[in-house]
């Protein structure tokens, strides 16, 4: 059974194999092939799991050796599996969403040309990140991070005859290399601390090693996790990774890529737990992010980046709660699983939506769709009552359960951690109700495309409806299934640990709080927006408002604090380079240039003087002789 | 007579043919010049075997003058056939490899 593990990666992989080297040959029914290795994937996930069900909690963690990477003395490294609750959580939500979003594909995509090659390119993204949750050793699971930081360039560029998707891409890129370095920095000093990287070796040896050292590897997997989940302050990426297309923006922000992080700290959990400063810093980067994307997503009139901003602050609450410790691990998790469902549905929603208005991504020129694309409104609308946590979907449990879990915290930063969550709630609220009023309700906004053609909405074909309809099952039932009972807690805990920590309010209290911030920012929305028409050119707005939508102004940040000085820099290096290196070696060559072409004419080709020299040699040489014998 | 003598003129003659070399363009009077100062270093060497009582020098000698006849034989067939071609017996002139 257990060797079904390596066939988790290997179906995806052999899938983009296939896609990328295969040729025309395949373009016809490249993109069912791509789907069915994402099923198949899902299918070994689905029968691992339930054999995992089957056995008592101790023995549910399973190791897979299947060759050694790099067997030297004193270092090793192997390419092995690890498959427990967590893991086997991570693979289904990956194989599960992401063969939806591979069919959803299949439509969204059908008019590509080079739609074999975005197959391909979405099975070597699951490919990697499976190898990322499944990996038993840092090391293992660098390749899969590494893996799905190439995935998720080649993805956000995919259409890159557009400048700004290239851009974008790269841009994604870069941010993420910054936490990559994060990682490989903690790798190495786990080997120098530990002796080796794997999972139970660093864990097990974690409470001999000093506090410093353990916060140390934690500020670094945090900077690793910050880059990867899109928390401030390298967050700037996400936003301009909506130039993919919206199959891309959908799997990275629900199943692959953002969710990287809040595995990588969970897993981490037994180093973070011994080193309080380190989580302090990840509960910071939680909260400062879930207000920065919570803000950001309420200023932005494209629909995909204010679902990336709510991405951004949604993570923001798990990575939080992964901060907390074990009063949070598992809601992380829940949350991570159950955000899966929603956002993956709201941006195949916007997908169907865009699909219906030729492109148009901009909310201001949408408006009452709600009767020409009921499929799409009908699962969007699930979708953002899961996520602005309507009780009884699953948003409602998740996010309930990180509110609780930040209050329990205890003391003055329990107090701060609650209000910030229930503000979050509300402002998620908020603007998640915008983009439901601009959407699909009041009237029609559409303008004429450039060449003045009017757009016609219509619905989606049945493959991307039908991803829509499941996942919008998923937004519905699977909070409550997974908090029924505790199971997930129950399921988790052996993993991740659990305690209940001390609220200072009882959970009724809190529920009830979280409801009268999520009505709020409900009733603010519709307020602003649904009871009086929507100006189709975005009004001035505040000061806030205008640097939320210029992301807060991140990138000018990083403009005016990393671009501009390390452009100085390269200048002055330039400028180093050319007049001073350039300028003493071009001058040594000069020196020897002017002295060469003087001595030249010695060698004016007439014999005697030639005879001349060698005379005024031999003279010199018997005067030195002879005052040296004289000596 | 002082042996020393015939060094002072051996170093006179090799004076001599070294500023000749120096100085003069015309091929056979180079030639000249250079034969001058072989001999003189010829002298020189007689004169050293001379003075040291053994015979070395002398052998030494003889065989600079079988070289040295060699030399003419081989320079004087150059110079003849040089002359013929460019009527010019001038070292100067024979220029055509200068860059």
């Amino acid at each position: 059974m257990n060797s079904l593990i390596p066939l988790l990666v290997a179906a995806p992989l052999a899938g983009a194999a296939l896609l990328l080297l295969g040729g025309r040959a395949l373009d016809r029914f490249g993109h069912w092939l791509g789907t069915f290795a994402a099923a198949l994937s899902f299918v070994f996930g689905l029968v691992l799991f339930f054999s995992m069900l089957g056995r008592s909690a101790a023995q549910r963690p399973v190791q897979e050796h299947l060759f050694s990477w790099v067997p030297v003395n004193g270092f090793q490294a192997d390419v092995s599996f690890q498959l427990d609750q967590l893991s086997v959580t991570f693979v289904l939500l990956i194989t599960g969403v992401g063969t939806l979003i591979h069919l959803y594909s299949v439509g969204y995509m059908a008019h590509d040309e080079r739609r074999r090659r975005f197959f391909g390119y979405l099975n070597l993204f699951l490919a990697a990140m499976l190898l990322l949750v499944l990996a038993d050793n840092y090391l293992l699971l660098y390749v899969g991070w590494e893996g799905v930081g190439l995935a998720s360039y080649l993805l956000i560029g995919f259409w890159q005859h557009k400048p700004s998707a290239a851009t974008a891409a790269k841009k994604a890129f870069l941010v993420n290399r910054v936490g990559d370095v994060g990682l490989s920095i903690a790798i190495m000093l786990m080997f120098t601390d530990f002796g080796n990287v794997t999972f139970n070796g660093v864990f097990g040896a974690a409470d001999q090693a000093s506090k410093s050292q353990l916060t140390a590897i934690g500020l670094m997997l945090l900077l690793a996790a910050c880059g990867k989940s899109a928390q401030v302050p390298l967050q700037s990426w996400l936003g301009d990774a909506m130039e993919g297309p919206t199959p891309v923006s959908a799997l990275i922000h629900a199943a692959t890529m953002v969710t990287a992080g809040v595995y990588l700290i969970t897993r981490s959990g037994a180093i973070f737990n011994l080193a309080p400063q380190a989580q302090t810093a990840v509960v910071c980067v939680g909260a400062v992010t879930l207000l920065f994307g919570a803000i950001v997503g309420c200023a932005k009139d494209d629909i995909k980046k204010a679902l990336a901003g709510s991405t951004m602050s949604q993570i923001g609450y798990m990575i939080l709660a992964a901060g907390l410790g074990p009063i949070g691990y598992v809601f992380a998790i829940m949350h991570l699983v159950t955000h899966g469902f929603f956002k993956a549905g709201l941006f195949l929603g916007a997908g169907s939506v865009m699909h219906g208005m030729d492109d148009e991504v901009n909310m201001r020129h949408y408006g009452g769709l709600r009767k020409l694309m009921p499929i799409t409104f009908v699962t969007f609308g699930l979708g953002y009552l899961a996520i602005i946590g309507f009780p009884g979907l699953s948003g409602f449990f998740s996010k309930d359960k990180i509110i609780e879990a930040a209050f329990a915290k205890g003391g003055t930063e329990g107090w701060i951690l609650g209000a910030v969550t229930l503000i979050g709630a509300a402002v998620t609220a908020f603007y998640m109700t915008r983009v439901m009023i601009l959407t699909f309700f009041g009237e029609k906004r559409w303008q004429p495309d450039a060449e003045g053609h009017q757009p016609h909405p219509h619905e989606s074909p049945a493959t991307m409806t039908t991803p829509m309809i499941v996942l919008a099952f998923g937004s519905v039932f699977a909070g409550g299934l997974l908090a029924f009972n505790s199971s997930f807690l129950k399921w988790l805990e052996p993993i991740t640990g659990h305690s209940e920590g001390n609220s200072p309010l009882s959970s009724t209290v809190v529920t009830l709080l979280t409801m009268a911030c999520m009505l709020a920012g409900v009733g603010l929305a519709y307020a602003v927006y649904g009871r009086s028409p929507v100006p189709v050119t975005p009004p001035v707005g505040s000061v806030l408002t205008r640097a939320a939508r210029r992301d807060l102004l991140q990138d000018d940040f990083n403009h005016a604090v990393l671009v501009r000085p390390g452009s100085a820099l390269a200048a002055a290096l330039v400028y180093f380079d050319s007049k001073g290196l350039d300028g003493f070696v071009n001058g040594l060559a000069a020196t020897i240039g002017g002295i060469s072409s003087r001595l030249r004419r010695v060698q004016n080709g007439y014999v005697r003087s030639y005879a001349l020299s060698m005379f005024g040699g031999t003279l010199v040489l018997v005067a030195t002789t002879l005052l040296m014998r004289s000596v | 007579m002082n042996p020393v003598n015939y060094l002072y003129l051996a170093a006179l003659l090799f004076t001599i043919g070294a500023s000749g070399v120096l100085i003069r363009r015309n091929a056979i009077v180079l030639f000249m010049c250079v034969e001058l100062m072989l001999n003189a270093s010829n002298l020189a060497l007689v004169t050293f075997s001379r003075l040291h009582g053994n015979l070395d020098g002398q052998i030494i000698a003889f065989f600079t003058m079988v070289v040295a006849a060699a030399e003419v034989v081989v320079g004087l067939a150059i110079i003849v056939s040089i002359f013929r071609t460019r009527h010019s017996a001038s070292v100067d002139d024979s220029n055509l490899m200068k860059l």
